[in-house]
């Protein structure tokens, strides 16, 4: 059997997509109300269990951390990610974290993660593709800077052997074969795997499962570095845009082409 | 007036429009300095100059595209500072943002993405939630970053032409903390242009039921891209890199043409702020006529192909 892993998994509570989402406050922060475990995030969950079961699970020592930083209904997402199999969780939460920036929310993430790396260090660091609301895929690349990792995002394929990791990862003009050392912040895309629903044996097994919650003084980071006054950003306005409303339609009788080519012209889109 | 540092990757024989985008609004903001990694050919140097860059910093490095970004967002940051830029500007590609983001970490500099308009004191506009908002955010730090979307802007060069200087700049390693691209098999191009910059895009989803021929000789006859569903890559009809919403791209362009795509929430987060929306669906009830400035309930195997055939009867 090979050396047993220690993979932290980043896990967002997010709005739920399917439904509208809105913006609220004076900060104009998303609205959280209607919220679930980041759709995304199931991959990275799914690749961290099968590289931690192909080297035994959790009885030889491997463990899966869900880590999650968000106000009280982050736990949420923790505790379905331990439904789904992660052997332990976290929740780092803090009044001051609300309305952090992507600046601020890599350094409280990358606190966390020295925090719980401090007897031994973590192996991996694994996130979904994207949050599927703030939508800037900036915190995995600040989280590495932060933690002077190398990072590899959108990987296709992952596989870990003596201390490196190969990915793959498919771009728009060329595809990629990734060599890095561990450990290594690494984003996967919905292409890398099915992930696994919780079992009637994973709901009960997480009831026993321990979920730590971490405060800012816990993890060494001042209120001040975080939140609206630690972030190098700030949103000024926020509107929502008018929805768009329906043109004309027609139904087909044997010249809808033409009549597209017509409305094409008229626009002077031809 | 605040410098303005433009970071133009591997700008090839001649710079990509998005490239004079960034330019165009880096002089509309300060004095406008280049960082270009790669090899730099005449024309895209003079190009360079007619745009107005004062200065070009290169990279010591010539070996930074055998590494994922975290070597360039060195060398940026060296060039940043090296040039005392107020703003710096990079594309709004997934790398690009990853460039910015690392940069931004290193520079202490807020960090904005997907931005669409920058006003002269460095406010940035941009879309938010999949399009439903719109906002506009500044960075608090002395220095910010921004990743500016394409087609936000016409190219104009600038009224007097430069002579830029080159100035090398000393890139730190950081190789070893790098992940390090060990093999590239390049794809088959397909002459089209580039789907997140295409001003037209031909869309497919379920209903082409694995035949997106139609769709490309429309997209052929129009000039357009060719995007698609999750459906449809998901069936394995188109490869992933053309996919469309929320998990895929999110495109921006003139005219979004949408063929057998019922347009679910995920699908409209890809491109619901496209200017105009032509939906082909055979059911009425899709939820893409809800959003489409001139829909047809019929049989796109039918309507395309006589679309086609009519732009080419009008052009002649």
């Amino acid at each position: 059997m090979e050396e047993t892993l220690k993979i932290i998994v980043l896990v967002k509570h997010v709005p739920d997509a399917q439904f509208d989402r809105h913006l609220t406050g004076e900060a104009n922060t998303v609205d959280r109300s209607e919220s679930i475990l980041s759709e995304l995030d199931e991959y990275a969950l799914e690749a961290a269990l099968q590289l931690t079961e192909a080297r035994g699970g959790e009885a030889a020592g491997n463990k899966v951390i869900a880590l999650s930083m968000g106000p009280a209904g982050a736990v949420n997402a923790v505790k379905k990610s331990l439904q789904i199999g992660a052997t332990e969780g976290v929740h780092l939460s803090d009044e001051a974290l609300a309305g952090s920036d992507a600046a601020a929310t890599s350094l409280a993430l990358a606190a966390a993660i020295r925090h719980l790396g401090a007897d031994v260090p973590a192996d991996l660091i694994l996130t979904g593709m994207a949050s599927t609301d703030g939508e800037t895929s900036l915190v995995p690349a600040q989280l590495a800077e932060r933690l002077g990792l190398p990072q590899v995002t959108f990987a296709a394929s992952l596989e870990l052997d003596a201390g490196k990791l190969t990915a793959r990862r498919d771009g728009d003009t060329h595809a990629d074969t990734i060599e890095a050392t561990l450990p290594a912040v690494v984003s996967v895309t919905d292409q890398i795997n099915d992930p696994r629903y919780p079992n009637f044996k994973g709901i009960m097994a997480a009831k026993k499962k321990t979920i730590t919650t971490l405060s800012l003084a816990d993890i060494g980071v001042d209120a001040a570095q975080v939140g609206q006054s630690g972030s190098w950003t700030a949103v000024e306005t926020a509107e929502a845009r008018p929805p768009r409303t329906a043109g004309t339609i027609i139904t087909d009788e044997g010249d809808a082409g033409i009549q597209l080519v017509e409305f094409l012209a008229a626009q002077k889109l031809l | 007036m605040a410098k303005v540092l433009v970071f133009i990757d591997n700008p090839g024989a001649a710079l990509k429009k998005s490239s004079l985008e960034l330019l165009t609004i880096a002089r509309s903001l300060g004095e406008t300095v280049a960082a270009v990694n790669g090899e730099l050919h005449d024309d895209a140097a003079s190009t360079l100059a007619a745009y107005g860059a004062q200065a070009l910093y290169r990279p010591s490095a010539t070996d930074l595209d055998d590494y994922l970004v975290g070597p360039k967002a060195a060398f940026l940051a060296a060039a940043a500072a090296a040039a005392g830029a107020g703003v710096v500007l990079a594309e709004n590609s997934a790398e690009g943002k990853e460039i910015a983001a690392r940069l931004g970490i290193r520079l202490g500099a807020g960090v904005i993405t997907d931005v669409v308009a920058v006003d002269p004191d460095g406010t940035a506009h941009k879309s938010v939630l999949a399009g439903s908002y719109t906002s506009a955010a500044k960075a608090v730090t002395p220095v910010s970053v921004l990743t500016v979307k394409p087609n936000s802007i016409t190219p104009e060069p600038a009224v007097t032409g430069t002579a830029p200087e080159s100035i090398t700049v000393q890139v730190p390693d950081v190789t070893a903390a790098a992940a390090r691209v060990t093999a590239r098999t390049d794809k088959p191009a397909s002459g089209r242009p580039d789907l997140s910059e295409a001003r037209i895009v031909v869309a497919g989803g379920r209903g082409v039921d694995g035949n997106f021929g139609p769709l490309e000789e429309l997209a052929d006859a129009l000039g357009a891209a060719i995007g698609a569903s999750r459906a449809a890559t998901d069936a394995g009809w188109i490869g992933h890199d053309a996919q469309i919403g929320q998990t895929g791209k999110t495109v921006a362009p003139q005219l979004y043409i949408s063929a057998g795509i019922s347009g679910a929430i995920q699908q409209k987060a890809g491109m619901q702020t496209a200017k105009v929306i032509v939906a082909v669906n055979k059911d009425a009830e899709s939820p893409v006529f809800e959003i489409a400035d001139f829909g047809i309930v019929g049989d796109l195997f039918q309507v395309l192909p006589q679309a086609t055939a009519e732009i080419k009867k009008r052009r002649g």
